[in-house]
């Protein structure tokens, strides 16, 4: 089998998924006998020009970005966003809900005009993407699932139901019998309820499922003392661009 | 007749983040050395407005991956100052390894698998798999141990789970923190002895370089300062956190999409180095005696020594942590909630070492508990008038050498800051320009 040339990118994020790739120690080696690492600019000098496999991670949030997305995209057979800030905006998005002007000044004073940028998408608003990995951070079992899936020619599997139901499986007591707010009913599992299984409420990092039962959600958290408004607050953290699709949150 | 010359590295590789180096020379005189930045700006200051204090600390953490704990820490510090939370000595012990494994975790990576191939002659860590296992695998092995302090005490080493404004939503069991103990005494302890033999056999590639700058840092009577203590500048002395614009005066550069700060000079220089040179006085017995060992006294001037200065550091985060272990289990883990009952509402500043250097958080919070108004001054940023300082300097002494190895001699020397450019701009890449 002839290795497969993969390649990573990073746009406008925290790069934390990409040190979760460094943190496979003990998987690190024998992924390298699978693959080609060919691009990898935080942990390599070397350049190529065409990927069997470009993972992306980060939000499109500069004109720089969208001239560099399109001219990847060319060069990769296989395109994965890698997180939530590729797969959705992610945290960066929630920019987006304030005027452009007012926050470039609240950071760079009267020097605002300096440094061009325009509203955070996902990476799927500009190109074509054929996987996503959700996430902030992306889960490390998911990653190495799709990882070896793609490796070996195989389609992925993901889940698109929510959180609840891991949370269900590892038996925790639901966040919100305990008093604390939470956003798995409307969150994708694929993270195995980590944040509720250490004592935190899901914070809805994974973006929402496909099929949100909205009513039904806005009814339980009601039930536990939640207000509509607060969820859509809460959903602004991770899903600002997702919230127009699950429209109404707040009626 | 003095030498043209234009060096521009564009998208310098094995940094965190996007930066260039754009040096410019005419008939002999330096025109420009500079480190530009060029990530994309991200503006978290904004973001955070109107955010509940309850996730101040989830979204500062996803400034910088890599110092996603070091985040979380000065956020929760600067919440619990401006809403008046107490926390326990049980919460800061815990706290404090958390520290010191991101510490020594960050230092590794930096070290080893980012800084080492320039000493190797190769261009990234890959290659020494197969040249240099055994210390690959040392490295790996502090890695993982680093991230094991993470996943057991936080939830998870990359944005931490249960460490919370007040306390923790989860505490470890005595059990693991035994077994973290145990792996520290059998595994880190031999690992981090050996890598320093390699790295005492590598220190003659380190380039010979030195500009005396003013050294800031957290400083603490009581311990080698990384989780709290007050403001240390070593020309001007000690100052509150609460005096931070006072010390960093950020200002913006057009090459910079990071502010650049000074204080007492043109310049400063924060991280591992100046963390060395203010507190080496309380480094732990084997880190002085690791110091020593590899040549490194303070005061050192040498900022490529940066990265020796970040092994000496590995040395004291995993001897303070035995420390801090026996402490623990000597008085048993308590089930204690978070205290999250604010007893007032206004403006909090904290201050943490993060591996880089001194990170600031500025939260003010209004009666609702949500924040107004957010400022955060990253250590990189307050790097990057030192390092354009030392390029100035640098260039000159390295003038006649082959432009070849006056670009890898730059590259060096920004990696030897180990940058975090997410973080600056919450931003690397060299531009020589012929």
């Amino acid at each position: 089998m002839s290795k497969s040339k993969v390649a990573f990118f990073d746009f406008t994020s925290c790069e934390g998924c990409q040190l979760n790739k460094l943190n496979f120690e003990n998987e690190l080696l024998g992924i390298l006998d699978l693959i080609e690492i060919v691009e990898f600019r935080e942990a390599m000098d070397d350049k190529a020009d065409h990927y069997d496999i470009a993972f992306i991670e980060g939000s499109i949030s500069t004109p720089k970005c969208v001239e560099r997305i399109y001219d990847i995209r060319r060069r990769s057979d296989i395109l994965v966003a890698l997180g939530s800030c590729a797969v959705t905006g992610g945290i960066n998005a929630m920019k987006n809900n304030h005027p452009a002007d007012e926050v470039r000044e609240t950071v760079y004073g009267k020097d605002k005009y300096l440094f061009p940028s325009m509203p955070v998408q996902p990476v799927s608003a500009i190109v074509k993407v054929d996987y996503e990995i959700r996430g902030c951070p992306m889960s490390a079992p998911e990653y190495l699932h799709v990882f070896k899936s793609l490796v070996l020619g195989r389609k992925p599997e993901i889940k698109d139901y929510a959180v609840c139901v891991e949370c269900k499986l590892r038996e925790n007591e639901c966040v919100l019998d305990k008093g604390m707010f939470c956003l798995g009913p409307v969150t994708r599992a694929g993270c195995d309820a980590i944040c509720p299984s250490f004592g935190q409420y899901c914070t809805g990092c994974r973006g929402v499922v496909s099929h949100v039962n909205r009513d039904g959600a806005i009814e339980m958290l009601k039930e536990h003392g939640f207000s509509a408004k607060e969820a859509e607050n809460r959903l602004k953290m991770y899903c600002t661009n997702e919230l127009e699709s699950i429209n109404k949150w707040g009626a | 007749m003095g030498r043209d010359l234009n060096i521009n590295v564009h998208h310098i590789t094995r940094v965190e983040g996007h930066g260039n180096i754009v040096v410019d020379m005419k008939n002999g005189v330096l025109q420009k050395a500079q480190l530009d930045i060029v990530e994309a700006p991200r503006f978290f200051e904004a973001m955070l407005k109107g955010r509940n204090f309850q996730e101040a600390a989830i979204i500062t953490s996803r400034i910088c991956g890599i110092c996603s704990l070091g985040h979380q820490m000065t956020s929760l510090k600067a919440t619990e100052a401006a809403l008046g939370l107490e926390v326990s000595d049980q919460t800061v012990m815990l706290r404090k390894l958390l520290v010191h494994g991101a510490t020594f975790q960050s230092n590794v990576l930096h070290a080893l698998f980012l800084a080492a191939p320039d000493f190797l002659k190769v261009g990234s860590v890959f290659p020494l798999v197969n040249t240099h296992k055994d210390v690959v695998l040392a490295a790996l092995r502090l890695k993982r141990l680093a991230n094991d302090v993470g996943d057991v005490i936080s939830g998870r080493a990359v944005h931490p789970i249960s460490i919370v404004p007040g306390g923790f939503t989860m505490l470890p069991s005595e059990k693991d923190i035994a077994a973290l103990k145990e792996k520290f005494i059998k595994q880190a302890i031999p690992d981090v002895e050996f890598i320093l033999e390699v790295l005492i056999s590598l220190a003659g590639e380190i380039p010979v370089f030195e500009r005396e700058t003013e050294y800031i840092s957290i400083y603490s009577e009581e311990e080698y300062g990384l989780y709290d203590g007050k403001i240390c500048s070593s020309d001007a002395g000690l100052f509150p956190v609460e005096d931070y614009l006072n010390v960093t005066n950020e200002f913006v550069v057009p090459h910079s999409s990071s502010k650049h700060a000074k204080f007492n000079r043109t310049s400063y220089m924060v991280g591992a180095l100046a963390r060395f040179n203010n507190s080496y006085a309380l480094l732990s017995p084997m880190a002085k005696k690791a110091a020593e060992k590899i040549g490194l006294k303070a005061p050192n001037y040498n900022p490529y020594m940066n990265t020796v200065a970040q092994v000496v550091e590995v040395v004291h985060c995993i001897e303070d942590s035995v420390r801090l272990f026996d402490i623990l289990l000597d008085k048993g883990i308590k089930n204690e909630k978070p205290n999250q009952e604010p007893t007032r509402y206004g403006r909090g500043i904290a201050a943490t070492e993060v591996p880089r250097g001194i990170l600031f958080h500025d939260y003010t919070y209004n009666r609702q508990g949500n924040i107004v108004a957010a400022n955060c001054i990253i250590p990189t940023g307050q790097n990057l008038a030192n390092i354009d300082d030392d390029m100035k300097k640098l260039v000159p002494e390295v003038i006649d050498e082959e432009k070849e190895d006056i670009t890898m001699k730059l590259e060096m020397l920004v990696r030897a800051y180990d940058p975090c450019i997410s973080c600056s701009v919450h931003l690397l890449d060299v531009e020589f320009v012929e």
